[in-house]
């Protein structure tokens, strides 16, 4: 076995126990803990070994069954889609401790099913880090989708609408892209990644079909990252997944999306396309995002359910990664991929949190977080350093990507953009505190449906719950005080050239 | 006025692709049925396959089946027979469209299992008693 | 194999000898068909995709022409899941055996040690194992998903 294939196996792995367990799961019931285990688990070394070599040799490319490109489906695994390939791996192993405990308790029949979905959205977003290929990637982004409407379908009360309203919006969103992808085929002839980057500068005449290519490929990505105002479809269908899913899909699904949105602008188009031949599009896309980060926090500001507030701060952030992007300079670009690893950390901490919690309590309102100080130190600890993380309070991570993209908006002169970033912190504050404040000071509420009897007053989390959480927290540390050599390291040479 | 009509007559499959698309987009939005929502987007699925694969055709092409023993011989000359590479790459759309409506059948089978009707506002109205 | 059939009064169409004669004749010739769309994959049309919708078209005509239990008799559920899950892991099983054995991934002609085929054949064997791999899921799949959605999810009865 030589490492050639090394970052193939951080796609079959997920994949072969995918198929294992829906072969074989429903007569096994015990098998499916050591199965899925065993597969993220062999993802997870996969992917640190490919991390490490392309650190030491630099990026290689990697044709699937040795068909040269462009014939070939070509992989790209340079530094930017090696970091995203070790971030999913390593989300996805944390969050699968919790989710095989929390699936137990939320859909107990279902859970050879239920995982069965859950390793082949795994395996898809693995194949979207590593792919160089436009088409291909159309397809990777479908099959976690797919996977993702199931996994959203398998909620309790109106799960299956809010699943459907995002089969809708999800499917007009990858219809763009293709449209888009379409588009370029007809004006190039070849749908691989390089190629296209090679060729469109090449092409004068065809600005109208370029420029229209570009819109489609935008917004397709937009809908499916819910940027403000094309993010109706979140709120409702991140509240009603199960928990177990809830851990998986939300750190993951939009920052993979942005990402994506950085392969179609730095791979396929080239920087001097977009920021200096359309320079108004730029200072629109810049005000778009202040204003999505804006209204996002203030919607934020209005709920009354833990969860539903968590999906609207997901929504400004993926405003702050967007207007990051497009803010034309590289404190900006390197603010915003340093904080889609970061803000993937700190989700994948809430959202732990929060499962913790309704595991205890049973259901997320703010009136049942009263007192929960007492009852669950550690986890009330750990929800704290991710509130700090959101909130932007050095040494956690959430500070230095932050302070990159309020460096770079200085920078830039946009100051709408600047603005936003320091309302948006401010309003992360209020929330945060205010949660912090009920739990610690109020006095408890009345004990709602637990699924397992404790004793005394003090019932901290299950262990499966908990260890999952606290990696995740120190972690949001250990990124934070390691920010320097990830910038210098990796993020730098994921930047476009002359940045 | 000529050089509109000419460019309208000249490209005509577009633009039924494009009044297709447009179509399927106005039943996903303007529909209030589930059902004729996700009817909309097959027909705007099926619009974007059929504009990939005109994208291909070529004047006086042939279909792309070859004798293998002739192109063994003479080697294959590309301006005779159609791109077929817009042909298996919708294949894999038409395979993707497949998937999604099974799993949107399959939601809805269970949103009206749950609410009775499968009309958006009664639905709604459902929800919010 | 005859009490695989529901009896003609209990199926929803009732007895009718036309259609009962005719899927019975017709059947067998559906599948034949697939088996060969399968096989001519590789350089005319048609491939697994094509061969296995082929495949699950003949039994979603079983389960409609006589009951959905006959066809659900014929082709049993188990059968059905593992047979889904054996097809992908065909498919991915010889990308990973041409990994292992040294070449890249789906890079058929490194399975030349294991029969002396030459690369060049190796490669035109290798999409033909690919392909049937494929058929298999996309046969299970249409099946089931034509069981689960005519019977509401409950697989008892169809339409």
């Amino acid at each position: 076995m030589s490492f050639l294939n090394l970052h193939m196996y951080t796609l079959a792995a997920p994949l072969v126990g995918a198929m294992l367990l829906f072969a074989v799961g429903r007569f096994g019931r015990r098998l499916v803990t050591p199965l899925v285990f065993a597969a993220l688990s062999l993802s997870l070394a996969a992917s640190v070994l490919v991390f490490l070599e392309v650190l030491t040799a630099g990026p290689f490319s990697y044709t699937v069954g040795n068909w040269e490109a462009p014939y070939g489906i070509e992989l790209v695994v340079d530094h930017l889609g090696s970091l995203m390939n070790l971030l999913i791996a390593s989300v996805a192993l944390t969050a699968c401790v919790s989710s095989l405990r929390r699936s137990s308790a939320e859909l107990p029949e279902r859970r050879h099913q239920f995982f069965t979905l859950y390793l082949i959205l795994i395996a898809g977003l693995h194949g979207l880090a590593l792919t160089g290929d436009a088409f291909n990637l159309y397809v990777l982004l479908e099959i976690t989708s797919i996977t993702t409407y199931g996994l959203i379908a398998l909620g309790k009360g109106r799960a299956p609408l809010s699943s459907f309203n995002y089969i809708v919006m999800g499917s007009i969103g990858a219809c763009f892209y293709l449209l888009g992808i379409g588009y370029l085929y007809i004006l190039t002839g070849t749908l691989n990644m390089a190629d296209l980057h090679r060729i469109i500068p090449l092409l004068d005449g065809r600005g109208a079909a370029l420029a229209t290519a570009f819109a489609f490929l935008m917004v397709g990505l937009w809908i499916k990252m819910a940027f403000f105002p094309l993010h109706v479809w979140l709120p409702n269908a991140y509240t009603d997944m199960p928990d177990g899913a809830a851990v998986l899909i939300a750190p993951l699904m939009t920052k993979v999306t942005v990402f994506l949105m950085i392969r179609v602008m730095f791979s396929i188009f080239s920087p001097v396309y977009e920021f200096i031949q359309h320079v108004a599009v730029q200072q629109i896309i810049v005000g778009v995002a202040a204003v999505g980060i804006v209204c996002a926090s203030a919607m934020a500001l209005g709920q009354k359910d833990l969860r539903r507030m968590l999906t609207y701060i997901i929504i400004a952030e993926v405003g702050y990664m967007v207007g990051g992007l497009w803010l034309a300079n590289a404190k900006g670009m390197t603010g915003a991929i340093l904080h889609i690893v970061n803000d993937a950390l700190m989700t994948l901490c809430l959202f732990l949190a929060a499962a913790a919690i309704a595991h205890r309590t049973g259901a997320l309102g703010f009136e049942r977080l009263g007192g929960l100080y007492r009852r669950m130190p550690l986890t009330m600890a750990a929800f704290t350093v991710g509130a700090l993380s959101m909130i932007g309070v050095p040494p956690t991570c959430g500070f230095f990507s932050k302070w990159y993209l309020l460096l770079g908006g200085i920078e830039a002169g946009q100051w709408l953009y600047v603005g936003a970033l320091l309302f948006s912190s401010l309003v992360n504050a209020v929330l945060f505190f205010r949660i912090i404040e009920i739990a610690y000071f109020r006095t408890p509420a009345e004990d709602g449906p637990v699924h397992e009897p404790g004793k005394g007053p003090r019932r901290e989390a299950p262990q499966a719950l908990l260890q999952p959480l606290v990696v995740t927290a120190a972690a949001l540390i250990g990124v934070g005080l390691a920010t320097g050599p990830l910038v210098e390291r990796v993020i730098r040479f994921a930047l476009p050239v002359g940045y | 006025m000529e050089a509109i009509l000419s460019e309208i007559i000249a490209k005509y499959n577009y633009w039924i692709y494009v009044v297709l698309m447009m179509i399927g987009f106005y039943a996903m939005i303007g529909k209030s049925n589930l059902v004729k929502k996700l009817i909309g987007m097959n027909i705007f699925q099926t619009a974007i396959i059929l504009m990939f694969i005109s994208a291909g055709v070529k004047k006086g092409g042939g279909i792309p089946i070859l004798d293998k023993q002739a192109v063994l011989e003479r080697g294959v000359e590309a301006a005779s027979i159609v791109n077929p590479l817009p042909h298996v790459l919708m294949l894999t759309a038409i395979v993707v469209s497949v998937s999604v409506t099974g799993v949107a059948l399959a939601i809805l089978q269970r949103i009206h299992g749950l609410y009775g009707s499968l009309e958006e506002d009664e639905i709604l109205e459902k929800i919010d008693r | 194999m005859k009490e695989h059939y529901t009896l003609p009064q209990d199926r929803p169409i009732g007895p009718s000898l036309i259609i009962e004669l005719s899927c019975r004749i017709m059947i067998p010739f559906i599948q034949l068909f697939a088996l060969y769309v399968i096989a001519h994959g590789h350089y005319s049309p048609g491939g697994g995709f094509q061969g296995g919708v082929l495949l699950g078209a003949a039994y979603i005509l079983m389960a409609i022409a006589f009951d959905q239990k006959t066809s659900m008799r014929f082709f049993p559920l188990r059968v059905n899941t593992a047979l889904a899950g054996t097809g992908v892991l065909i498919y991915t099983g010889t990308g990973i055996a041409c990994a292992l054995l040294g070449g890249l991934f789906l890079d058929y002609s490194a399975l030349a040690p294991l029969f002396p085929l030459g690369p060049v054949e190796w490669r035109s064997m290798g999409i033909f194992i690919v392909e049937v791999g494929v058929g298999l899921a996309v046969m299970s799949i249409m099946v089931s998903l034509f069981w689960d959605l005519a019977s509401g999810g409950k697989l008892d009865r169809g339409l």
